[in-house]
C-alpha cells in the first residue's frame, strides 16, 4: 500500500505545488462565466420555479469545474511524464497497475473536487443555495470526477504529444461539457437536441448533481445515477485493462 | 556463487527489427559486469526487459532468482536502473525525489529512510543541493540524482545505461569511486558504455552484444587474451623502407606499420631485421591490448564464428 499511498501523495503534491494554475485559475474562470451569464440572463430565464438563474447556474459551473479539472489532472500528469521520459520512475518501481490506476484517478477526483469546492464557495456571495439533498451532491460529484479522471487516464496514455492531448480535450470532452445543461435545462432545447443530449453522459452528471441542490431536475436522479454508474464501471474497466496490458506504456 | 541475473533464451522484435534474437547470460552476485555493443545491439531493450519496462517475445529473465515477469514486485525490488536519458520530474526538489522513490518501493516515511538518503547525497557530492528543485541543476548534477533514485531502496543489482554520457571528467571518476565501493559492498553492478577504457578498468566480465546476440562473453582478461595482441609500431624514416620480409606481416596506416606479436621476444628478431636491411626509424612504440581492439575485432565479425564457439560464461 505504501507504494500507491506514494503515487497518490506525489500526484496531488504536483498538483498543489502549481496551485496558482490548478486551482485559483479554473475557479477565476468559473466566476467570470457566473458574472457574464448571470448577468445577461437573470432577468430573463427562470428554469425552476422559485429558483434564480444565477442560482440555477452555481451547481452546473461547480460540476463543470470538478469535471474539467479531474480530466485535466490525469492526463495532464501522464502526457507530460511520458514526453520528459519521468515517467519511467512509475514503471520501474513494484507498484500494481490496481494501484496506479487508483492513484491517478483518485488524486485527480481530488483536484476536481478542491476546484469545485473553491467555485462553490466564491459564488456562495452571488446566489442563495439549498442543500436539497447532500447526498446526490457527494455522489455525483465523485462518481462525475471519476469518470473525467479515467477518460483523462486513456487520453494521457493513448497520447503521444500534447497536440494530441489537446484536441481529445476540446474536441470531446470540452463540447461534451458545455452541451450537457450547465448553462440551461434541456426542456427548453428543440426536440432534436433534448435527444442528442440524452446520450450525453456529463448531461446526467449535471443534472443529478443539481438535483441535490434543487431537489428538482429534468430526469430522475436514480436514472443519471444508474448511468453515470454505469459509465464510471465500463470506463475504470477498459482504464484498468489498458494498464495491465501497459498499453503505450510498456513495449 | 548463485545468479543475481540470469537471461534465458530471450527474444523481443520491434516490428521489423529484432532487438533481441536468443540471448542467454548469467551474472554471478557481486559481479562487475560490463554490457558493451555499438547504437541498436540491443543493449538498452535488454536491459529494459530486465526491468520490466519491455515485454519479452520468448525466454525467462530472472533477478535475484525472481522472475521479472511472475513476479515482478520481488524482482524489481531487487533492481536499480539508473537510465540513459537524462529524465527528472520538474516539480520537486532532490530530497522530494529521493523520498518519493523511497515510497515507490515500499520503504515507509522513518528515520533510517533519511538518514540512508543523507548518506546517498553525501556520498554523490548533492548534500547542498538536497532543497533544490530538479529544474536547477546542472546536467551532470541531475545524472547524480538519477544514480542516487536508483539506490534509494538499496537494491543488490545496480544497472546503469551509459551512465557518463556527456558527464565531465571530475563527475565520472567521482562517480565509478563511488560505484566501486557499491561493488566492493557487495552489489552486482551491470555497466553498459561506449568508453571502452571504462568498462576495461572496472569490469570483470563483459559481455559484447551485436545484432540482439552474445557475440562474446568472457572475463576483461581472457577477452583481451584471446582477441587482442600486443603491438609493435614503427615509423621508417625519410627514405627509408620497411624490409619486405616483415611487410608481409605488418599492416600501414598513414605511414606508421604495426606487427602484432604476443612475447616480447618476438621483438628482437624484428630489430634485427630492420638493422640487416640498414632501415632506420622516426619512431617506435610498443601497444599494449585494449578492449577497443577487441571490440572492433568481434563487430567486424573477424573472429565472430571463434568466438560464437568459444563464449564461456
Amino acid at each position: 500500500m505504501t507504494g500507491f499511498f506514494t503515487l497518490f501523495y506525489k500526484e496531488v503534491l504536483r498538483f498543489w505545488k502549481v496551485g496558482f494554475q490548478t486551482v485559483a485559475a479554473p475557479v477565476m474562470t468559473a466566476l467570470l462565466y457566473l458574472l457574464i451569464f448571470s448577468h445577461v440572463l437573470e432577468s430573463h430565464v427562470q428554469v425552476y420555479p422559485g429558483v434564480t438563474y444565477t442560482a440555477f447556474l452555481v451547481p452546473g459551473l461547480v460540476m463543470m469545474s470538478v469535471l474539467q479539472n479531474a480530466f485535466a489532472n490525469s492526463s495532464s500528469s501522464l502526457i507530460q511524464s511520458k514526453v520528459t521520459g519521468s515517467i519511467i520512475f512509475v514503471l520501474l518501481p513494484p507498484i500494481s497497475y490496481r494501484a496506479f490506476y487508483l492513484a491517478y484517478v483518485l488524486a485527480a477526483v481530488l483536484r476536481g473536487i478542491v476546484v469545485g469546492a473553491g467555485v462553490l464557495l466564491a459564488t456562495l456571495w452571488f446566489a442563495p443555495l439549498q442543500f436539497a439533498e447532500p447526498l446526490w451532491i457527494i455522489v455525483f460529484a465523485m462518481l462525475g470526477g471519476g469518470i473525467l479522471a479515467c477518460l483523462g487516464v486513456i487520453a494521457g496514455i493513448w497520447a503521444d504529444k500534447f497536440d494530441q492531448l489537446a484536441a481529445f480535450q476540446n474536441f470531446i470532452i470540452l463540447p461534451l461539457t458545455f452541451l450537457s445543461g450547465v448553462f440551461y435545462s434541456i426542456h427548453t432545447l428543440p426536440p432534436f437536441w433534448q435527444l442528442m443530449s440524452h446520450w450525453n453522459p456529463i448531461f446526467y452528471m449535471i443534472d443529478g448533481f443539481r438535483h441535490g441542490f434543487f431537489g428538482v431536475s429534468d430526469v430522475s436522479p436514480w436514472q443519471s445515477f444508474a448511468i453515470v454508474t454505469t459509465c464510471f464501471v465500463l470506463l475504470s474497466a477498459l482504464t484498468l485493462e489498458m494498464l495491465k496490458r501497459g498499453y503505450k506504456l510498456r513495449a | 556463487m548463485s545468479s543475481a541475473i540470469r537471461v534465458q533464451q530471450v527474444a523481443k522484435r520491434f516490428g521489423s527489427v529484432q532487438a533481441l534474437a536468443g540471448v542467454d547470460l548469467d551474472i554471478r552476485q557481486g559481479e562487475f559486469f560490463g554490457l558493451l555493443g555499438p547504437n541498436g545491439a540491443g543493449k538498452t531493450t535488454l536491459i529494459s526487459a530486465l526491468a520490466g519496462l519491455v515485454r519479452l517475445d520468448s525466454g525467462h529473465i530472472e533477478v535475484m532468482g525472481c522472475d521479472v515477469i511472475t513476479d515482478y514486485r520481488n524482482a524489481r525490488r531487487q533492481l536499480g536502473v539508473v537510465p540513459q536519458e537524462l529524465v527528472f520530474d520538474p516539480f520537486f526538489s532532490v530530497r522530494e525525489t529521493l523520498r518519493i522513490q523511497c515510497g515507490y518501493f515500499g520503504i515507509r516515511q522513518s528515520r533510517t529512510r533519511d538518514a540512508w538518503i543523507d548518506e546517498i547525497l553525501e556520498n554523490l557530492d548533492l548534500t547542498s543541493k538536497a532543497d533544490a528543485n530538479m529544474r536547477a541543476l546542472s546536467g551532470g548534477m541531475k545524472r547524480r540524482v538519477l544514480v542516487a533514485q536508483a539506490l534509494a531502496h538499496r537494491p543488490p543489482v545496480i544497472v546503469l545505461d551509459e551512465p557518463t554520457a556527456g558527464v565531465d571528467v571530475e563527475l565520472r571518476q567521482a562517480l565509478w569511486q563511488f560505484i566501486r565501493r557499491l561493488n566492493n559492498d557487495g552489489h552486482t553492478v551491470v555497466l553498459t558504455t561506449h568508453y571502452l577504457e571504462e568498462a576495461e578498468s572496472l569490469c570483470g566480465r563483459i559481455a559484447m552484444l551485436k545484432a540482439g546476440k552474445v557475440v562474446a562473453l568472457d572475463t576483461t582478461a581472457n577477452l583481451l587474451r584471446s582477441f587482442s595482441t600486443h603491438a609493435l609500431r614503427l615509423k621508417p624514416a625519410q627514405g627509408a623502407a620497411l624490409p619486405a620480409v616483415l611487410r608481409s606481416r605488418a599492416e600501414n596506416k598513414e605511414g606508421v606499420w604495426t606487427i602484432a606479436f604476443d612475447r616480447f621476444e618476438e621483438i628482437e628478431p624484428v630489430l634485427a631485421e630492420l638493422r640487416a636491411a640498414g632501415c632506420s626509424l622516426d619512431d617506435l612504440e610498443i601497444g599494449k591490448p585494449d578492449l577497443e581492439d577487441v571490440f572492433i575485432r568481434v563487430m567486424r565479425g573477424k573472429v565472430e564464428t571463434e568466438a560464437g564457439a568459444e563464449v564461456r560464461a
